[in-house]
């Protein structure tokens, strides 16, 4: 090893300096997690811990993926593998208005392929998207369970329900930060 | 308290029973639809002006489950101690005075109640009426307030696990599941007595029992309902069935978009656990039974059960091809059963009631009841429980209240992404699993989608196809690729590209897709792409030959047009989404064809017929 007085900084000591409270938040839930030497039983522990930290996150960026391999003592390419198959892990930030149309079923034969369409004219965004201001997100999500009330639209926790296309400017309207 | 014994039980049921109040009760449906609606606040309304007006010896609020009535949610339903019951649908804070005052003798003044035909054949005898729905598997949802154990044991929960385990020997459990012919609710339809004997016939050790709370079928939430109103249901059959098999530990796989859910379970593995119901030396016979949670991550093939084995296990939730079955080698390749959610919330009334009970329900290949969630175009939106054999109209236009707005009924979807239609022709059809077979469809999770003359078949197939793009895992070829290529020719035909090849491909294609899948995901997701061939043929000719879509839906193929009715009114302008409705007062309108996004706002809103849709 050659000397390095001026180390670089790892990714796992910027995540510590950048967001000290929600590094030690992940770490301590961490910490209850019967964690031993068997890969196979740690792994066990891998999809609820992403989504302790997503919960914590909002998202799950590179260092926080790598704080968990080594946590875990998985690989990198596991956790990726992991968060790319399924769709409720992002590893990418999203805005802090998450709109989500349910496109289930029942919502999608009540026209909510149009309601989509709408928001994203009006916020000038795709599917998946997150408007360039952060503030909104737009996805879609497979029936949250209140059919009734289809086409349905959840803003954050918020349940707006028998939406139309002129509903939309009102919805993003009541988004205040 | 600790219930060490089946006498434990009885007396702890008894001392629940003595300290009942007597009280009318006024229960208002607190599952995720009801607390979308606006059921909440309902409730803390009510519990206020109960309060307020001094009312609390005669009446309790209790919040409970979903009654299967989401059409008309909030509700409040007051019941009298002596069983009358009367329920108000679509309750504002305004009404509460006048239902509270009203009691359940007599309807509150200037409010309708809401007509129900359930009956609960544990605790009734079956009534005159033609159609009534038969609750087993939702016999306390609604009923109960599923936070708190005490109404689950007056409602003789644990019976089932005392007498099972004090009075039955294993192989003697497995058999009475034979005996009663209950088959899995969640997909398949296989026999659940038959699978449990799978795994308790392997060698002694370590096995897992799984609930399978997945439900990812888009439009369908009778699990949902089980896990918010009866989760005791479900903890009683696993511990039922780890007795049976030789498992002392159960796991709940259940998808993290049912927060509600899951803080009930929770609170329920909780409760049990404290009364000693769960955990080690259950009724003092030596057997041992834990229940963990398991969480989804938003993925629908993790609702198969290899996929799900995988997930728990913390890798991607990529299916394996079977056998061996998770009965012999599943979760950390030890023996495993999984059961749906419904499938289990059975298993209690059978050990209560009997096999013999149980199949006099229902038909005598597909014994019992099956939960049918109602969604689409139909009035009363919500959950029926209904025994096998009833006909598909009665479900419809019965208990499901017929169309919206005296639309004409056009064809049903059953089993979601993996089913099929059923057209008017079919409607008295008598459901069980192997007539839905018969008809291209499929039992599924019990999704029923209803849908009337405004849909587009070919758009049905688009959407279906589109969803199972997005949920394949991607293991296997002709589900990976097969489907995307038939996505891509159905979105053609809708966006007005067809060719005449097109039909023949999407036929040989869908029955390569079904024959060389791995899993259930591929293997049924052709169906509801065959089915709409079959059916509606001529809706696919008219796209391609005619460009014509004669549902009026897929937008690449219509315009709106005003026409020389209109009087200049200025109405639609008003309305148009896009301003893409320009004209002077009381002169003909003018739409921008280019800026139309056709949504057909300004069709619905004029009042003078001046828009036509062609
Ligand atoms: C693609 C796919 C998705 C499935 N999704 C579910 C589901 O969401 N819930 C469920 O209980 N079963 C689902 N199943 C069926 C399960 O594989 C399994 O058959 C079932 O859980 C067994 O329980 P049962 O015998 O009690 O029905 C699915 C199957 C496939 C092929
Ligand atoms: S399909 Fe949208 S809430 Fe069920």
């Amino acid at each position: 090893m050659t000397c390095c007085c001026e180390k670089t900084e790892s990714a796992l000591e910027k995540l510590a300096r950048l967001e000290p409270e929600k590094t030690a938040q992940l770490n301590a839930f961490i910490d209850t997690l019967p964690i031993g030497k068997d890969i196979e039983s740690n792994r066990a522990h891998l999809i609820i811990a992403l989504h302790q930290a997503q919960g914590i996150f909002g998202y799950l960026p590179s260092e926080v993926q790598q704080l968990i391999a080594e946590r875990l003592k998985l690989t990198r390419s596991e956790i990726y593998g992991v968060i790319s198959f399924y769709s409720y892990f992002t590893d990418k930030p999203i805005g802090r208005f998450k709109i989500n149309v349910c496109c289930g079923t029942a919502c999608f034969v009540k026209g909510a392929n149009l309601v989509v369409e709408q928001f994203s004219r009006e916020l000038n965004i795709k599917e998946g998207e997150t408007s360039a201001d952060g503030r909104f997100f737009l996805g879609v999500l497979r029936c949250v369970g209140a059919c009734s009330l289809a086409p349905v639209v959840m803003v954050n926790e918020r349940v707006y329900g028998n939406v139309t296309p002129a509903m939309v400017s009102q919805i993003i309207a009541d988004c205040k930060d | 308290m600790i219930i060490k014994t089946p006498s434990d039980l009885t007396a702890k049921v008894a001392e629940l029973k003595a300290g009942f109040s007597g009280k009318t009760q006024l229960l208002v449906s607190l599952g995720t639809c009801g607390i979308a609606a606006g059921g909440s606040p309902i409730a803390a309304a009510l519990r206020k002006h109960v309060t307020e007006q001094g009312l609390e010896s005669k009446f309790e609020v209790v919040d409970v489950g979903c009654l299967g009535l989401c059409y008309c949610e909030p509700m409040i339903e007051v019941k009298a101690a002596n069983g009358k019951s009367l329920i108000y649908g679509n309750v504002t804070e305004e009404q509460i005075p006048a239902i509270v005052a009203a009691g359940a003798d007599k309807v509150a003044e200037g409010l309708q109640v809401q007509a129900t035909n359930i009956y609960y054949p544990e605790d009734q005898e079956k009534p005159e009426k033609k159609v009534v729905q038969t609750r087993i598997a939702l016999r306390n949802s609604g009923r109960i307030n599923p936070e708190k154990i005490e109404d689950y044991l007056l409602k003789d929960g644990y019976q089932a696990l005392a007498k099972v385990l004090t009075k039955m020997k294993p192989e003697e459990v497995c058999q009475q599941l034979v005996d009663a012919g209950l088959r899995g609710r969640g997909g398949a339809g296989f026999p659940t007595g038959k699978k449990w004997q799978f795994a308790a016939a392997q060698p002694k050790g370590q096995k897992y029992i799984i609930c399978n709370a997945d439900e990812g079928d888009p439009g369908a939430f009778m699990d949902r309902a089980v896990l918010e109103g009866d989760p005791h249901a479900v903890l009683e059959a696993m511990a039922i069935g780890g007795f049976a098999v030789g498992a002392d530990t159960g796991l709940i796989y259940i998808r993290a978009e049912y927060p509600l859910a899951i803080a009930r379970l929770k609170k329920a593995i909780e409760q049990a656990t404290s009364y000693g119901l769960l955990g080690k030396n259950i009724f003092s016979t030596g057997f041992n039974f834990t229940i963990e949670l398991k969480y989804g991550a938003g993925a629908f093939v993790c609702g198969e059960e290899t996929a799900l084995i995988h997930s728990i296990e913390g890798k991607r939730g990529e299916p394996t091809f079977k056998p061996p079955f998770p009965a012999v080698r599943g979760l950390w390749g030890k023996p495993t059963i999984v059961n749906n959610v419904e499938t289990l919330a059975n298993i209690p009334a059978i050990f209560r009631k009997g096999a013999a009970w149980f199949k006099s329900i229902g038909t005598p290949g597909s014994p019992g009841s099956k939960v049918f969630a109602l969604a689409g175009k139909i009035n009363h939106v919500g959950l029926v429980e209904v025994p096998m054999g009833i006909k598909l109209r009665d479900v419809i236009f019965e208990l499901g209240g017929g169309i919206t707005d005296g639309r004409e009924f056009k064809v049903v979807q059953i089993g979601g992404p993996s089913g099929g239609c059923i057209t008017a022709k079919n409607l008295d059809t008598a459901i069980d699993y192997e007539s839905l077979k018969a008809l291209g469809s499929m039992m599924g999770s019990g999704g029923m989608i209803v849908m009337d003359e405004d849909t587009c078949m070919v758009n049905v197939a688009r959407f279906f196809l589109d969803f199972t793009v997005d949920e394949s895992c991607g293991k296997c070829t002709p589900c990976r690729i097969g489907n995307k290529r038939l996505f891509e020719i159905l979105d053609k035909i809708c966006a007005g590209k067809g060719t005449p090849e097109m039909l023949d491909q999407l036929e040989e294609l869908s029955n390569v897709i079904k024959d060389t899948s791995l899993c259930g995901l591929g293997q049924t997701s052709p169906n509801p792409v065959l089915s709409t061939l079959k059916n509606f043929p001529d809706e696919y000719k008219a796209h391609i030959f005619e460009h014509r879509c004669p549902a009026a839906v897929c937008t690449a193929m219509l315009n709106y047009i005003i026409n020389d009715k209109c009087i200049g009114c200025g109405l639609c302008a008003r309305k148009c989404p896009v301003n893409c409705i320009s004209g002077t007062q009381k002169t003909r309108h003018h739409i921008d064809q280019s800026k139309c996004i056709k949504c057909g706002v300004c069709m619905r809103t004029c009042k003078f017929a001046a828009i036509d849709r062609k």
